[in-house]
């Protein structure tokens, strides 16, 4: 039995599907999301796996969802509360530590207590940071040109991009380049001599990629993931309500206001094209459901090798999708604890639990994290991204109780020798034996501890090789590269079928802006027809 | 020297920003966190607390209290029963406002009236034959907001009224053998509770409270994120918003309950024939419909406030700390449509956001008015929509 009720059909419940979809709501069509599971949010998801303890099985926090998505969704109408993270701290292996505050000329000091003369190179770092981001973000928050169309929309962009690069600083310009191009390493180098506060930066360069601080290509993902902003503060983290979990939920709800669908236990099996156009899809159990409009949220490799036959599309973009690299590097290890660790140095104090714990103390150690990840292995001593999510939402943790997250680098997807099968609890304890070095006594907290592996998270989302961006963050995968050159503008080549997942620009972290643009794509289809 | 309040011993040891102001003569702490901010999210995601002791306070009692009180005020405190708090105003006899307050009735004929500013002067002279006495207790008594959504939760563990008090009603309950009052009252806007305590036991109190909101994140707050809560909240504070009219120079500093967005506090007049101080040029204002000006909430344009900067070369700050001064608003030509007494970057809105008066035919809500405010050295206008107040209003405020 076919059903036409829909105009489109949306496959994936995660955050860009529900953005999507809430955009076609919002813009007259009548949506349906396609989830494979029984609740919504694929990656950004919140779960009760411990009694009275909440998990953010995935993805962890919260920065660069994009005030466009957050007011024209009228978000905050439906709950949407990121709650500020007013520290980061992170602990050395003397048992020193980097405190910071939400007090910058404090942070100076706690910086000139590692090295007086990065205190000033604090401030000069952080400025020319920012007008790289200044410089970005406009690129950032448009849709790539298709350099190779003929299109009136794609030389007007392309004539913008030139223009607005033509304006631009000439430092500003190559500090964008040393980043784009370049390593996190060298870039820091250049104004800072304390290892602790190079590696305190260097962290968000190796976030869910498989390079060290030292690889070139560690400078975009640290440029990238300064691209998101709270409350005017550029690059700022927060923890929504709830978790990312409790943010899909306010998403859900928006979509639904505008008028959008969810269906559940939709597995989406293939998309039915005929003549070269999409124009349902068929799931699992055989139901087929038919509408104009197929949008897909899940990754490229998904969307073009899975969902569809390779055979009906261009060649080069199955070579592109198919050499499209996602060897998925970081995994999560999340524990229920039975109170706050204990770290020496600061006696009974807890206040430094109220933002990212970052465990990995100089560049060296997170190149040395790396290495292991070049030879099939996980690191013996990981990059640890850490948060006591409950110390800023009680709500996570019965009362007195507190849950970690442990984003965990670098555990690539394929292990030479083994499997995660087989190594998953292994690397549970690698991690659990880091934090006890760390928070002597933390091991006899620990009430319950779950650990997911790249493996675990391409099972469980479908997220190829367990990639948390839907593809790398490499410069050939990104931009109007991202999934393949010539076919970035969220439209494919299949008449009716689009992309909208994080694989599509500026995808990649909770942001909704591929969910957004790929909405323009569909409404202006449509308005053309 | 400075005064400090029965609580001051624990508010020093807790401040770690040392950052204080003086408060009707008292130190009170601008913020105990290095950030306020840090303090608003704890306040409306689990709960805070605000050492309110500077309040003035004062108790009216006797026979005619009901009477006097009614004479006085320009709300009906005969609609506040005994066991009930009422926010109340009182005004001149131009119907202008002089000063707002809380005022708690215990018995048919017991008060306690707390105030921003010293009233016993004022009080006392419009007793007259009555059977009342007034008596400033200001300092016979500490008093504490335990406010946010937590707040109920943590002050059960100590007082199990507290779980069926209804939204302004009050109750007397023991906190560790210390007999103190609790309402359900507040200044956020959000679930809260404030606590009278005799001044000689307060801090066992206090202590008790912070003891039962550790597991829940409780923390203090001070008096930067109580502004940011109550802007959101939509209520109006004396300084910004109005000063009494018996201290203005001119009628452009004097309002009317109308004009302060505070009519519904006066508004069925027909139906009783109670005299009050200003009660002949209230109901004349409603006759003629002279109001001067209408309360309303404005949210800034998000979309133009981040142009206007991003154009300018700079990154749109968003500063939650309210801003101390008022801010200009024009009509779509530029004319004065009036000014906000209260603006701010609310994070719960994500939107900039103020507490305005305008002219009363702009009080619609969508109209349009312009902000003013400076870029580059420059006055620049960024559109902004009036809104209806208060801007946060959860469920779980009133039930």
């Amino acid at each position: 039995m076919a059903d036409t009720q829909y105009d489109a059909l949306v496959i994936g419940g995660g955050h860009q599907g529900l953005v999507h979809a809430a955009y076609l709501a919002k813009g007259g069509l009548r949506p349906l999301v396609l989830e494979q599971r029984s609740f919504i949010g694929g990656a950004a998801i919140t779960e009760p796996l411990h009694p009275g303890f909440s998990f953010t099985t995935f993805s962890y926090g919260l920065s660069l969802l994009r005030n466009e998505v957050i007011q024209e969704l009228e978000l905050v109408k439906h709950g949407f509360m990121p709650l500020f993270m007013p520290t980061t701290f992170a602990p050395m292996d003397n048992g020193d530590y980097l405190y910071m505050t939400a007090d910058h000329e404090l942070n100076l000091k706690e910086i000139a207590r590692h090295s007086v003369r990065d205190a000033d190179a604090y401030e000069r770092y952080n400025h020319d940071f920012s007008r790289v981001q200044q410089l970005v973000k406009p690129i950032f928050d448009r849709r790539p040109p298709n350099f190779w169309s003929d299109r009136a929309d794609d030389k007007d962009e392309i004539a913008w991009l030139l223009g607005h690069l033509g304006s631009a600083d000439k430092k500003v310009i190559h500090d964008a380049v040393r980043l784009i191009t370049g390593s996190a390493a060298d870039f820091l180098d250049d104004y800072f001599e304390s290892d602790i506060i190079k590696a305190h930066l260097a962290g968000s360069g190796i976030i869910g990629t498989k390079v060290g601080p030292m690889s070139q290509g560690s400078g975009l993902v640290m440029l990238y993931m300064g691209m998101g902003e709270h409350d005017g503060d550029m690059g700022s983290w927060s923890f929504h309500k709830g978790g990312n979990g409790g943010l899909t939920q306010v998403m859900a709800r928006a979509a639904q206001s505008f008028g959008a669908e969810i269906r559940y236990g939709a597995v989406v099996d293939h998309v039915i094209v005929e003549n070269g156009r999409a124009v349902g899809v068929m799931l699992h159990d055989g139901v087929e459901l038919r509408a104009d409009t197929v949008v897909s949220s899940l990754d490229p490799r998904h969307t073009f090798l899975d969902l569809v036959d390779p055979r009906e599309l261009p060649s080069d973009l199955v070579e592109d999708v198919r050499r499209f690299r996602f060897q998925g590097t970081a995994s999560k290890v999340n524990f229920a604890l039975d109170g706050a660790p204990k770290y020496p140095a600061l006696g009974d104090r807890t206040d430094m639990y109220r933002g990212f714990v970052s465990i990995g103390p100089s560049i060296e150690y997170l190149e040395r994290a790396f290495d292991a990840a070049k030879y099939g292995w996980y690191s013996e001593k990981p990059y640890l991204d850490a948060c006591f999510q409950s110390f800023i939402d009680p709500d996570m943790a019965p009362p007195g109780k507190h849950v970690l997250s442990c984003f965990t680098m670098y555990t690539p997807y394929e292990l030479r020798g083994s499997h995660w099968d087989t190594e998953r609890e292994n690397l549970g304890d690698t991690v659990q034996r880091r934090l006890e070095e760390v928070f002597p006594g933390f091991s006899d907290l620990v009430l319950h501890r779950e650990v997911v592996t790249p493996l675990d998270i391409e099972r469980t989302t479908g997220l190829s090789e367990g990639n948390i961006y839907a593809g790398e963050f490499l410069l050939p995968q990104m931009w109007a590269f991202r999934p393949a050159p010539g076919y970035s503008d969220y439209r494919t080549p299949l008449e009716g079928y689009y992309q909208c997942g994080s694989g599509t620009h500026p995808g990649g972290c909770v942001i909704g802006s591929p969910g957004r643009f790929a909405s323009q794509a569909v409404l202006a289809d449509r308005a053309e027809r | 020297m400075v005064l400090t309040t029965p609580l001051h011993p624990r508010l020093v040891e807790l401040n770690e920003s040392q950052l204080w102001q003086h408060w009707a003569g008292y130190l009170s702490a601008d913020r105990y966190d290095l950030s306020a901010r840090q303090e608003y999210t704890v306040l409306r995601n689990a709960a805070g607390w605000f050492d309110t002791s500077p309040l003035h306070k004062y108790s009216i009692r006797g026979r005619d209290a009901e009477r006097f009180l009614s004479g006085v005020f320009a709300r009906d405190i005969r609609t506040c029963r005994p066991g009930r708090a009422q926010y109340t105003i009182w005004c001149d006899d131009r119907g202008h406002v002089l000063e707002d307050g809380v005022v708690f009735r215990h018995s048919s004929d017991e008060f306690l009236l707390t105030s921003a500013q010293p009233n016993a002067g004022y009080l006392s002279s419009l007793v007259g034959k009555l059977d009342v006495e007034v008596l400033d207790v200001s300092t016979q008594w500490a008093s504490l907001a335990l406010q946010g959504p937590k707040s109920r939760e943590i002050l059960a563990t100590l007082a199990p009224e507290v779980l069926d008090l209804a939204f302004f009603a009050l109750t007397p309950a023991k906190v560790e053998g210390v007999p103190v009052t609790i309402s359900r009252t507040g200044f956020t806007g959000d679930l809260g509770f404030e606590l009278v305590i005799p001044a000689d036991s307060a801090l066992v109190v206090l202590d008790a409270i912070i003891a039962a909101g550790k597991p829940y994140g409780m923390a203090p707050f001070g008096n930067v994120a109580l502004n940011m809560a109550r802007i959101e909240a939509g209520l109006p504070l004396y300084g910004p918003e109005f000063t009494s009219a018996r201290y203005a120079f001119t009628d452009h500093d004097r309002f009317t309950p109308q004009e302060l967005g505070m009519g519904w506090l006066v508004k069925n007049l027909d139906d009783d024939s109670r005299p009050f101080i200003g009660r002949r040029a209230l109901q004349r204002e409603a006759a003629e419909g002279s109001a001067r000006w209408a309360t309303v909430g404005i949210v800034v344009d998000w979309r133009a406030y981040h142009e206007t900067y991003e154009s300018n070369g700079l990154v749109p700050p968003k500063d939650s700390e309210p801003v101390g001064w008022e801010t200009m608003l024009y009509d779509d030509e530029a004319e004065r449509a009036g000014y906000a007494t209260s603006y701010m970057y609310s994070p719960m809105m994500q939107a900039h956001i103020g507490i305005a008066r305008v002219r009363p035919e702009l009080a619609s809500l969508g109209t349009t008015v312009h902000v003013e405010t400076s870029v580059n050295h420059r006055y620049v206008n960024i559109p902004a929509r009036v809104s209806a107040l208060p801007f946060f209003k959860p469920e779980r405020k009133v039930s």
